[in-house]
C-alpha cells in the first residue's frame, strides 16, 4: 500500500539538500467506522500503515511530513512540538507538511483520535533517528565516541573540547535516505521540554488577518465556478434532460453524465443561471420519514454472523435471576449534522492527463484513490492537497466535492473549477451521524452491585458499546440496519449514543438502589483511570451538592474510549412557571495520558463540550419523503453564545501513560450528564436525544419516541 | 462589462463589474479577491461574512452591492494599521480564541463593531452582540475573553 510518489531526487530538489529520515510502521488499531457506502458505513478495515518523514535542510529548517489534515484540532502545532522536542531544535525551526498525497506518506485518514496516538511515537522515532545520525556524523568528524557528545539547541556539542556543529552543517550534502533502527529509545514525557507546553497555534497570525486560504478561498488563474444540479429527493433518478436553452449561454461548461448534471462558468451567478436553464425530470422513490425511524430501525435489524458484533460473559439470565432489582429501558438518538462552518468544497484542475484537487478532507489519500478510480487514471496522476480546513468533526471523509469539481474541470479544457457546496447542500447531500435505537436489560444486587447487563444497539454503531463497569454476566450486541439516510462518522461516532443510553440507565439504577449516582458508579468500577476522572470532576463540581433553590438539578456521567477517560458533571435550572430549562454549568475532567499541548487540548475539550450540548439538547435532522426539511441554520439549531453555560475543564496530565487523542471522548458524557441533571430536578427520565427538556416538564404531554 | 459602480473598501476604491443586485459577499470574495470574509450560509444566519459598513457590523451576504455604494466598507483585511494588528485581532491571538478559525474573521468584525459603540461591554452584551455569529468548534468562552481583553486594551489606549 505504501507508495513513495516522490522520487528521492525530486524530494531533495523540492526541499533542498540535507538529511532525510523515512519511517513506516503499522497502526495496530486502524479498524474504523468510516465513509458511508450504499450498504452501510461500518467498520472498514483500513490500511494499517502509518508513515512519517523528516527532513533537515541546509538552512536548519526541519520539515515533518505527515499525511494527516489540520481541521482545527491543532495538529500542525502539536506534531511540530513533538519533532522539536525529540530532535532538540527550536519550535520555530520546525514546519509541517500535512495532507498532500504527492509530498506526505500514505495515511488512511484523520479520524478516530489517532493522530496523537500514532503520530507522536512515529515522529519521535524519526526525530530520534535523525538526532543519532547527526551525533554519529559529529563523532566521526571529531574522532570522539558519540556517547560523549550532546545533542540539543539545534547543534551537536562536545563538552570536553567545547566544539560544536549546527545540525544544518552536519546535514548538509547528506542526501541520505535513512530509516530509523527498529529499537531506539525516545524521550519519556517526564523529560519533554517543548512538547507538554502551551505553544500557540501555528500560523495563528494568518487566521486573525484573514490571510489563510481555505479550499473555499482559492482562486487560481482562469478559475471557473461550478454548480451541481441536485435531485429533489434522495434516490431520485434523472428521466428527462433538455439543455437546449443552457447550451445557448456563453462561456458555460455543461456536463451531463448519467444522473450527474453540472455547470461551470466564470461567475457563480452565471453558473446558477445556466443550471436554472437546464430542464430536467426526476423519478422519485418512496422514503422513510423521521416519525417512523426508530420503529424502522428495530424492525429492520439484519442478523449477522460477524462475531465482533457480539460479546458475552457469564449468563445474563443467571444474573437477572440473582438480581434484587431489574430494569428494562429503551433509548433513542436522532440523526444530526456536522454543519462544519466551511462547507464541503474543492478546486480541481486537469493539466495534461494529470489532476490536482485542493480540498478540505479528512482523507486525502482515499479521495485520491476515488478520483483515480472514477476517472480511470493511475493514482500517481492524481494529487490531492488539503489546505488547513474549516473544521470537519468526522464529516469530511467522502470524496463528493472533489469528484464533482474534477468532473466539471475535465470538461473545462484545463481551466480550474471551484465547487463550494451551499449550506443547503451541506445539510442535505453530505451525511449524518446515524440515528440509533438502544435496548438495555439490567439487574443489581441489594448492595447496588451490577449482576446482569444486556445491551443492544440498532444501527448507530459499536464505539463505546462495551461497559466500563464490572458485571460478571453481560451481553452486548450491535445490530446493523440498512441505511435510511446517508450516514457516517461524527466526532465520537456511536460512543455518544452508547454512553447516553448506558449512563442514563446507570442513573436509573442508582435511583432504584437508593444510592448517590456517583457512589453507585464508583461501587461498580475497578478501572483506576475512570475513578480518577470521576473523583477529580466531583471535587471541582462540588459533588454531592445540596440544592439551594427550586428546580435545581445535578447530573453526572462518565466513560472511556480510544485511550482516554472522561467524567462530566452538569447543573441545570428548571423554571416550572416559565417552562424553561437552563443549562447552568458543565464541569468535565478529562485524561488522555501525557498532554502534548495543554492549550490546544483545552480548546478541544471545551469545544467538544459545547458542540456536544447541541446534540444533547436540540439538534435533530428532520426528514420527509427523501427530503431534509430543516436544511438551514434557521431551522437546524446549533449551539450559540447564549447556549454556552459556565464551563470548567480539568485536564489530568499522566506523564506515565502514552498520549492518546482528545478530539472525541470529551463529547460523549455531555448528553447523559444533562439528562441526569434534568431527572434530579424533575424526576422525569429523558431517554431520547435530543433531550428537548422544556417539552418534557412534568405536566407536559409529549410522547417519547421510544 | 463595467457597471460604473465603485465601492470603497478598506479606504481604497474598487470598480465593480458584478451586477448591482449581487450580494456584497460574492463581490468581495470572487471579484475582488478579499477572501478573508467567509461564506458560511448565504442567509445571514452564521455571521462568517460579517464586515463593517459605516462602522457597523453587517452580514455581507445580506446586503447588495448597490446598497453598499458610497459607504465605507471595512473587511478583515483592512483592520491592520501600519502593519500593527487591531487590538481585537491581537486579543484573539493572545487568547487563542479559535480552532479551525473559519469563523474568526466574522467574530473579529462583530467584536470591533461592538467595541466601537460600547467600549466597556458586559459579558451579557458581548453574548447578545455575537449571538448571530456561529463557532462550530465551541470556542465561545475564549472569544468572550478575547473581546473583554481587547476592550480593556482599547480603553487604556484612549486614556
Amino acid at each position: 500500500m505504501h507508495k513513495f510518489a516522490l522520487g528521492r531526487r525530486d524530494f531533495f530538489k523540492l526541499f533542498g539538500a540535507g538529511m532525510a529520515v523515512f519511517a513506516v510502521a503499522r497502526d495496530v488499531s486502524a479498524m474504523q467506522e468510516t465513509a458511508p457506502t450504499p450498504h452501510g458505513y461500518h467498520s472498514a478495515e483500513l490500511p494499517k500503515e502509518i508513515g512519517a518523514w523528516l527532513h533537515i535542510g541546509e538552512d536548519g529548517t526541519v520539515t515533518g511530513f505527515v499525511g494527516k489534515a489540520e481541521i482545527g484540532q491543532n495538529v500542525r502545532t502539536s506534531l511540530a512540538q513533538t519533532i522539536a522536542d525529540e530532535l532538540g531544535v527550536s519550535f520555530a525551526s520546525v514546519r509541517m507538511v500535512l495532507g498532500d498525497t504527492a509530498l506526505t506518506p500514505f495515511d488512511a485518514g484523520t479520524f478516530g483520535s489517532r493522530t496523537t496516538a500514532t503520530m507522536t511515537p512515529q515522529l519521535r522515532k524519526v526525530a530520534a533517528a535523525a538526532r543519532d545520525l547527526l551525533l554519529e556524523k559529529a563523532a566521526k568528524q571529531w574522532d570522539v565516541p558519540a556517547d560523549k557528545l550532546v545533542a540539543g539547541d539545534g547543534k551537536i556539542a562536545d563538552p570536553a573540547s567545547g566544539k560544536s556543529l549546527r545540525y544544518a552543517e552536519l546535514a548538509r550534502e547528506d542526501l541520505g535516505e535513512h530509516k530509523p533502527p527498529a529499537q531506539d529509545p525516545i524521550k519519556p514525557a517526564s523529560q519533554w521540554t517543548i512538547a507538554g507546553q502551551p505553544v500557540p497555534k501555528t500560523d495563528a497570525l494568518d487566521f486573525v488577518t484573514g490571510r489563510h486560504r481555505y479550499s473555499t478561498d482559492l482562486r487560481p488563474e482562469g478559475m471557473l465556478y461550478g454548480k451541481v444540479l441536485r435531485p429533489p429527493s434522495f434516490g431520485a433518478t434523472l428521466i428527462a434532460y433538455d439543455d437546449l436553452a443552457a447550451k445557448a449561454l456563453k462561456d458555460v461548461v455543461l456536463v451531463h453524465d448519467g444522473d450527474f448534471v453540472g455547470v461551470a462558468a466564470p461567475t457563480v451567478a452565471a453558473a446558477q443561471a445556466a443550471l436554472a436553464a437546464v430542464r430536467v425530470q426526476w423519478k422519485e422513490v418512496p422514503q422513510i420519514s423521521d416519525q417512523e425511524i426508530f420503529l424502522y430501525l428495530k424492525k429492520n435489524a439484519q442478523p449477522s454472523k460477524e462475531e465482533r458484533f457480539r460479546q458475552t460473559k457469564g449468563s445474563v439470565a443467571d444474573g437477572l435471576a440473582a438480581a434484587a432489582h431489574t430494569l428494562d429501558a429503551n433509548y433513542a438518538v436522532s440523526y444530526i449534522a456536522h454543519a462544519p462552518l466551511e462547507p464541503r468544497a474543492a478546486v480541481a484542475q486537469w493539466t495534461g492527463g494529470k489532476l490536482t484537487v485542493w480540498m478540505g478532507t479528512q482523507r486525502p489519500f482515499a479521495v485520491r484513490d476515488d478520483l483515480a478510480d472514477v476517472f480511470r487514471v493511475p493514482e500517481k496522476s492524481v494529487r490531492v492537497i488539503v489546505p488547513d480546513t474549516g473544521s470537519a468533526y468526522g464529516g469530511k471523509h467522502t470524496s463528493d466535492a472533489g469528484l464533482e469539481a474534477a468532473r466539471l474541470a475535465r470538461a473545462a479544457g484545463g481551466r480550474p473549477v471551484k465547487l463550494v457546496w451551499t449550506r443547503e447542500e451541506e445539510f442535505t447531500w453530505a451525511y449524518f451521524r446515524p440515528a440509533g435505537f438502544i435496548e438495555i436489560k439490567s439487574g443489581i444486587a441489594a448492595d447496588g452491585k451490577l449482576t446482569a447487563w444486556e445491551f443492544h444497539n440498532y444501527h448507530s454503531g459499536m464505539s463505546g458499546i462495551e461497559t466500563p463497569y464490572v458485571v460478571a454476566n453481560q451481553h452486548t450486541e450491535y445490530h446493523q440496519v440498512p441505511l435510511v439516510l446517508r450516514s457516517g462518522s461524527y466526532r465520537g461516532l456511536a460512543a455518544t449514543a452508547n454512553h447516553f443510553a448506558r449512563e442514563t440507565h446507570m442513573d436509573s439504577l442508582a435511583q432504584t438502589a437508593s444510592m448517590d449516582p456517583l457512589e453507585f458508579r464508583l461501587k461498580n468500577l475497578s478501572d483506576a483511570r475512570m475513578r480518577a476522572v470521576l473523583e477529580a470532576g466531583a471535587t471541582a463540581f462540588g459533588w454531592p451538592r445540596k440544592k439551594t433553590g427550586d428546580g435545581q438539578g445535578f447530573g453526572v456521567a462518565a466513560g472511556y474510549e480510544k485511550g482516554s477517560y472522561v467524567a462530566t458533571f452538569a447543573e441545570i435550572a428548571v423554571d416550572h412557571k416559565a417552562k424553561t430549562v437552563v443549562l447552568k454549568r458543565l464541569v468535565e475532567a478529562f485524561e488522555c495520558g501525557a498532554i502534548v499541548n495543554p492549550d490546544g487540548l483545552r480548546n478541544q475539550v471545551v469545544g467538544a463540550m459545547i458542540q456536544g450540548l447541541g446534540g444533547a439538547l436540540f439538534e435533530a435532522i428532520q426528514f420527509q419523503n427523501g427530503r431534509i426539511t430543516n436544511n438551514h441554520f434557521s431551522s437546524y439549531r446549533v449551539p450559540r453564545f447564549r447556549d454556552v453555560p459556565e464551563i470548567e475543564a480539568i485536564l489530568l496530565d499522566r506523564k506515565d501513560i502514552p498520549s492518546a487523542g482528545a478530539g472525541e471522548t470529551p463529547i460523549m458524557a455531555i448528553a447523559p450528564s444533562i439528562g441526569n441533571a434534568f431527572y434530579d430536578a424533575t424526576k422525569v427520565r429523558l431517554t431520547s436525544l435530543p433531550l428537548q427538556p422544556e417539552l418534557h416538564l412534568p405536566g407536559e404531554k409529549t410522547p417519547s419516541p421510544s | 462589462m463595467a457597471t460604473g459602480i465603485e465601492l470603497e473598501i478598506n479606504g481604497k476604491r474598487y470598480p465593480v463589474s458584478y451586477p448591482p443586485d449581487t450580494p456584497l459577499l460574492y463581490v468581495l470574495r470572487d471579484e475582488l479577491g478579499l477572501t478573508g470574509t467567509k461564506y458560511g450560509c448565504g442567509e445571514g444566519m452564521c455571521g462568517a461574512c460579517t464586515v463593517l459598513i459605516n462602522g457597523t457590523a453587517r452580514r455581507s451576504c445580506q446586503i447588495s452591492v448597490s446598497a453598499a455604494v458610497s459607504r465605507a466598507i471595512v473587511t478583515i483585511e483592512g483592520l491592520e494599521k501600519n502593519g500593527a494588528l487591531h487590538p481585537v485581532q491581537q486579543a484573539f491571538l493572545d487568547a487563542g480564541a479559535f480552532q479551525c478559525a473559519y469563523c474568526t474573521s466574522g467574530m473579529i468584525m462583530g467584536s470591533v463593531s461592538l467595541l466601537q459603540s460600547n467600549p466597556n461591554p458586559s459579558k451579557e452584551q458581548i453574548v447578545r452582540s455575537l449571538q448571530g455569529n456561529l463557532c462550530r468548534c465551541g470556542t465561545h468562552p475564549r472569544i468572550i475573553e478575547a473581546v473583554q481583553q481587547a476592550a480593556g486594551k482599547m480603553r487604556e489606549r484612549v486614556k
